[in-house]
Parts: C-alpha cells; sequence; structure tokens
C-alpha cells in the first residue's frame, strides 16, 4: 500500500503554547515547519490557564529571577532540575517581553508597564514573602497567548494540518528521529510527515483520571507515541490535583469559594476540616485539604450512594453575594451537578489537573533517553515541550503560572536547538522500509477485530482503576493491587474494537486511538507510584509519613532521583537529580513547608 | 445534515479547549441535537465555531444572547 509522503525540514505535533511558540523559532529562521493539531490551534486546552505566567519583571515591586529559581525548586520539593530550573527563570522576561511584541494583550499598570499580581508560592527574597510575579491578561491569558502567537505563525508561513492526529514516531535502525505518521480526519487517510526535526508539544495526559480538570482532549498523544517508540517516561508519578472539582464532572470549582465562606462537609454534615487543620480549616493548602478529602471518603464518611464524594457547602451564604463575587459557580453547579448550590451543597472530589512527568528532554528542548550507561543521551532529531516533556522544572510539585513560563521558554529552546541543529545537519535520513507498517496494522487491527474490547467501558476502567489507587493520597496496598487491575486493562486496551469502519470523521476510531496512548500513560503512573516509597511533592504516600527522620515523609538518601518508566519491558530505572545550576551556588535541600 | 458534516461537527463539540464546552455539548449533541430543524442545526454549526470562553459564557449565563437565532438554543443548552 502506497502512503503519501509529505517533507519538512520540522514537523511540530501540537498546537497550543509549546507547539506555537517552537514553530515561530522554525519558521522565522526560514524553515519549512508543519503543525499538527486535532483541533484548530486556538482551540487547544492552553486555553483553559488563566492564572498568568510568572515573570521576576519587578514592575510591581522589586522581584530577582533568583528568587523565583528558589521558590520554583522548593516547590518543585527539590526534584526539579536545577540547571534547567535556572534556565526557565532567566529566559522569562524575554520570553514575557517577546510575546508582547507579538501581540499580546496584558494587563497593564498606570505607567503603562505589565501589571503583575501575587501567585502561590512566588515570594521575594528567598521564601520571605509573596511577590507579584504573575502577568495576566484579564482571565483569558492562556487564550491570548495562542492568538498572539497564532498570528506571528500565520506571518511567518507556518504550514498548520488542523485535524490531524499524529499517530507514531518514526525512528530509523540508529534511533534517529525522522518523523510522524498521521491520520487526516476528514478522510481517514495516513500520511507520512518526514522531518529532520521533529517537536512533540501534545500537551498532558489528565483524562488517564476518573476526575480530571483536563478537556477530553488530553490524552496524552505524544507520550504513547514516545512510548511505543521505546522511550522511557520521566517522572509520571507526580500529578498535581485540585481538592475541589464537581464529582463526575470534573469541572473546577474556583478556591475563591472557599475564600468566600464556602465548608466541606462529609456525610455526616460535619465541618471535617477543622480536625485537620484546627486554624485554617477550609482555607489550608491544597495538598492539606485533598488529603483530608480523601481520607473522609476512605473511612465511609463520603457522600451519595457510592459514598465516593464530600460536599462544598455555601448555602449559609447570601445569595446576592454568591452571584457578585463567584461568577458562573451556580451555572456550573446546574450544569454538571444538577445542584442550585444556594440551596444545596455541591458534591466535589479531589481532581486531577497538572501532570509533572513526561517525556525526559534537557533544558535544551532535545529528548534525551538511557544508553550506554549515560541516562542522558540524546534521541538525535526528536524535542519534546510543555506539558507533555520533562525538562524538568517542576520536579515533584509545578508552582502556578509555572505552566505558561515552561511551555513559552521551552517551546522557544526546541524551536531554537531544532534551528541549530538544522542548519548545522545533512538532507533527511532514508526513511525505513516498513516505516509505517506499525500504524497501519493498529488500524486494521481496529478496523478488523472481532469480539475485541469496547473502547468507552475501557476507558472507564483505566480511569476508576487510577482515581481509586493511584489518586490524590497514594496507599501501599492499593497501588499493588493497582498496578495488577492496570494491567489488566492494559490488555484489554490492546484489543480494542470499533463498530464504524467508515473512513472520514469517524470519531469512534480517532477516541480508540487516543486510548492506546491514553494507557501507557497510565501504566506507567501506577507503576512509577508504586515503585517511590517515599511522599515528595504531590505523590503523598500514608505508609511515608512525616516523621523526625524523614520530615513530610521525604527520603532524601534513597529517592531523591527522577524515575524513568520503561514501557517496553515495564521495567523501572532511575537517573540523578541536577543540583548543579548553571551559575550560581545549589539550593540545599531542606524541609518544604510554607 | 449528511453523515459527515456531523460527525465533523461531534469532532468540534468534543475536543474544545475547556472541560465544560465538551461536558455541555457532547450532551446537547446526545439529547437535544436531533430536536433542532435544518436551520437551526446550521446556527448550532456556527456556535461551535465560537472562541470557547465566549461560548462558555453565553451557555452559562455570564453574557446576554443578542442574536435572536441563538437564543432558543443557548435556551436549550443552558437546561
Amino acid at each position: 500500500m502506497s502512503i503519501p509522503v509529505l517533507k519538512f525540514d520540522a514537523v511540530i505535533v501540537g498546537a497550543g503554547g509549546a507547539g506555537l511558540r517552537s514553530a515561530i523559532q522554525l519558521s522565522e529562521a526560514g524553515l519549512k515547519t508543519a503543525v499538527l493539531s486535532k483541533v484548530f490551534p486556538t482551540r487547544s486546552h492552553t486555553v483553559a490557564a488563566q492564572g498568568g505566567v510568572a515573570a521576576s519583571l519587578g514592575n510591581s515591586e522589586e522581584d530577582h529571577w533568583h528568587w523565583h529559581m528558589y521558590d520554583t525548586v522548593k516547590g518543585s520539593d527539590w526534584l526539579g532540575d536545577q540547571d534547567a530550573i535556572e534556565f526557565m527563570v532567566r529566559k522569562a522576561n524575554e520570553c514575557v517581553v517577546e510575546l508582547e511584541h507579538y501581540g499580546m494583550p496584558f494587563d497593564r499598570t498606570d505607567n503603562g508597564k505589565i501589571y503583575q499580581r501575587p501567585f502561590g508560592g512566588h515570594m521575594s527574597n528567598f521564601g520571605e514573602k509573596p511577590v507579584r510575579r504573575s502577568c495576566a491578561a484579564a482571565d483569558r491569558t492562556g487564550h491570548a497567548m495562542l492568538h498572539a502567537m497564532y498570528q506571528r505563525n500565520v506571518k511567518a508561513n507556518t504550514q498548520f494540518f488542523v485535524e490531524w492526529m499524529a499517530l507514531d514516531l518514526i525512528r530509523d535502525s540508529e534511533g534517529h528521529v525522522l518523523g510522524v505518521t498521521a491520520m487526516e480526519m476528514e478522510t481517514g487517510q495516513v500520511v507520512i510527515f518526514h522531518s529532520r526535526a521533529t517537536i512533540f508539544a501534545t500537551g498532558g495526559a489528565g483524562r488517564i483520571f476518573y476526575s480530571s480538570t483536563n478537556a477530553f482532549i488530553n490524552t496524552g498523544d505524544g507520550l504513547g507515541m514516545a512510548a511505543r517508540a521505546g522511550i522511557p517516561l520521566e517522572d509520571m508519578e507526580f500529578w498535581q490535583f485540585h481538592p475541589t472539582g464537581v464529582a463526575g464532572a470534573g469541572v473546577l470549582i474556583t478556591e475563591g469559594v472557599r475564600g468566600e465562606g464556602g465548608i466541606l462537609r462529609n456525610s455526616s454534615k460535619e465541618r471535617f476540616m477543622e480536625r485537620y487543620a484546627p486554624n485554617a480549616k477550609d482555607l489550608a493548602s491544597r495538598d492539606v485539604v485533598s488529603r483530608a478529602m480523601t481520607t473522609e471518603i476512605n473511612e465511609g464518611r463520603g457522600c451519595g450512594v457510592n459514598k465516593d464524594y464530600v460536599l462544598l457547602d455555601i448555602t449559609h451564604l447570601d445569595p446576592n453575594t454568591i452571584m457578585k463575587r463567584l461568577p458562573g459557580i451556580r451555572e456550573i453547579g446546574l450544569q454538571f451537578a444538577g445542584v442550585d448550590c444556594i440551596k444545596e451543597p455541591l458534591p466535589v472530589v479531589p481532581t486531577c489537573h497538572y501532570q509533572m512527568g513526561g517525556i525526559p528532554t534537557h533544558y535544551s528542548g532535545r529528548v534525551v533517553t538511557p544508553q550506554n550507561g549515560d541516562p542522558n543521551t540524546i534521541v538525535p532529531g526528536f524535542y519534546a515541550a510543555g506539558e507533555c516533556a520533562c525538562a524538568s522544572v517542576h520536579g515533584a510539585n509545578r508552582l502556578g503560572t509555572n505552566s505558561l513560563l515552561d511551555l513559552l521558554v521551552f517551546g522557544k529552546s526546541a524551536g531554537d536547538s531544532a534551528v541549530e541543529d538544522l542548519k548545522a545537519g545533512k538532507a533527511h535520513r532514508e526513511l525505513p522500509k516498513d516505516v509505517a507498517d506499525k500504524t497501519l496494522a493498529r488500524i486494521a487491527a481496529l478496523d478488523n477485530r472481532k469480539g475485541g474490547a469496547n473502547v468507552f467501558e475501557t476507558r472507564l476502567a483505566m480511569q476508576r482503576t487510577m482515581q481509586n489507587h493511584a489518586g490524590v493520597f497514594r496507599f501501599g496496598d492499593l497501588l499493588k493491587s493497582g498496578v495488577e487491575k492496570i494491567l489488566e486493562v492494559e490488555k484489554a486496551a490492546r484489543q480494542l474494537e470499533i463498530k464504524d469502519k467508515s473512513m472520514a470523521w469517524n470519531t469512534a476510531r480517532t477516541e480508540a486511538l487516543e486510548m492506546e496512548n491514553l494507557i501507557e500513560v497510565a501504566k506507567a503512573t501506577m507503576l512509577s507510584a508504586e515503585a517511590r516509597k517515599e511522599s515528595r511533592g504531590a505523590h503523598v504516600r500514608d505508609d511515608a509519613p512525616d516523621s523526625p527522620e524523614f520530615p513530610n515523609g521525604r527520603n532524601d538518601a534513597e529517592w531523591l532521583k527522577h524515575t524513568l518508566f520503561n514501557p517496553v519491558d515495564n521495567s523501572i530505572t532511575y537517573k540523578p537529580v541536577n543540583m548543579q545550576p548553571l551559575t550560581v551556588e545549589t539550593i540545599a535541600l531542606k524541609t518544604r513547608s510554607y | 445534515m449528511e453523515r459527515a458534516d456531523y460527525e465533523r461537527l461531534r469532532w468540534r463539540c468534543i475536543r474544545r479547549a475547556l472541560l465544560e464546552l465538551d461536558i455541555s455539548l457532547t450532551r446537547f449533541l446526545d439529547q437535544q441535537f436531533d430536536q433542532l430543524d435544518e436551520e437551526q442545526k446550521q446556527t448550532f454549526v456556527e456556535m461551535a465555531d465560537m472562541e470557547d470562553h465566549d461560548l462558555w459564557h453565553l451557555i452559562s449565563g455570564q453574557a446576554e444572547c443578542n442574536d435572536p437565532r441563538m437564543a432558543p438554543i443557548v435556551a436549550m443548552l443552558r437546561k
């Protein structure tokens, strides 16, 4: 079967913030650049980012990149690589100013500078007091960012392939990456994108969990493709959860609801946070609240038929206050929980929000993998940036507003590295003879299989397994049984069947292909989480509690290292955290407390 | 509406930037879309092309719907 081949200097998969930012570098360097996206670029999930982008511009008060670096290392619970973190925070100002020049409508101060507001975890003078570091465009920062960068790409002649799904990474026998196979949704046609540089910017995979704030599009396609191509995934046990997503839907209920006086209650209507955090109560930090909620549910004090959620009660507040101070909350309750929060409490659960781990990269954006004893051997021709990548700057937990910074800095960095490599490099390498065989076999198997597993049911089984066994608060025995269960789900995911065999706009096929990516991420997460026997950042285990020897359950002697999950044989290896920054002294280990 | 047109619309409803729209538009397609006449279906296709925040503000009542063609569909989406 003859498959069309399209040749580009660079192919970028994903048109969210990281993909668009890297495309600008390549197209403006005069390189022929293709960007593939499952949706129109300005409909990427970056749109959902509201908080802002962190940069120590110092427009509102004194600030310094070194303070930002300290906050990020501390936020990461010392699992972030300090060279990558220094690189990111030092590039922040330049990236924000560039974005402004692209036309990003940042909020401004009276004297015309970019307005900056405070955000949790960002402090001045090495943790002394909060600092105003977040640059935003009202509550549409991510959206405005995508528009500005999309326009810039149009001007630079980037070629967009909209409503195309990348399917598999193409590697030759020497391990060089030569592009991707992809499917045009409108026709079902599979095409080879043959490139000299391939950049993955496919976002996160939050849909592996039953309760997730992520849009349905976040199916970890880049991670799935990398895993199938034999590239290990780094630190996949680390996922950030938000305490209050609407139970059953995942839609985020802003922290502002508790700020305005919202109270969390269990099945006995008890204000349970009084037991866990007597002072801060419902306003305790995200992880404390999430753990308390999980404990209530696990100990049988959850609500509803399945006792699997708690209640967020604002019925005691003046309805006018709710309408005025919490716009949209009543509608979220009505739409997604069938509850009028003026009269009844809202059902909520801790909800997956952000993936810290991903495809291992150097801070230059080049993908690295273990080879011949070197855990950071560059994979020629392959780059990754944004939530799908692990540089690693977020380590075990991400600071708010550092995600938009990550995609700007590392999107640009990956683009720059690709330009550098392409200018020094040679012509396209020859495609392997069996270039599309695996992709075509996967599609043929979906089309021809009879008596296989149902996609919806398999996805639901995966999501429930992840939520119940590897949620925000983790237990050794549940992780162990979770490993068995997810490997069972994997068997089903390898045997999916679809009823619709049509070519054009076959969403059943697309969802099945997405499921094959999700399961790679779910498996990596469960097995990596089971293996890490300490608590660190967002990975909190009941059997690794706070103690004088191990504050917060963190065990640096044994576990100050990155996990590498090898999807080929489900094995796990580790590599050291880079504690050496580029120019400054190491930020020394200490207990993370706020 | 032709099958291919419907399936394209479906993809554009089930893969949005915002989870809120993924859920409410998928539900609308599954439960209410068939009740629309052809002209209304075309209006809904236009609505699906709106920016995510704008469309969500309409559905969630944070913005007024001033387009008389869209108003009945917005009312259905708000249910």
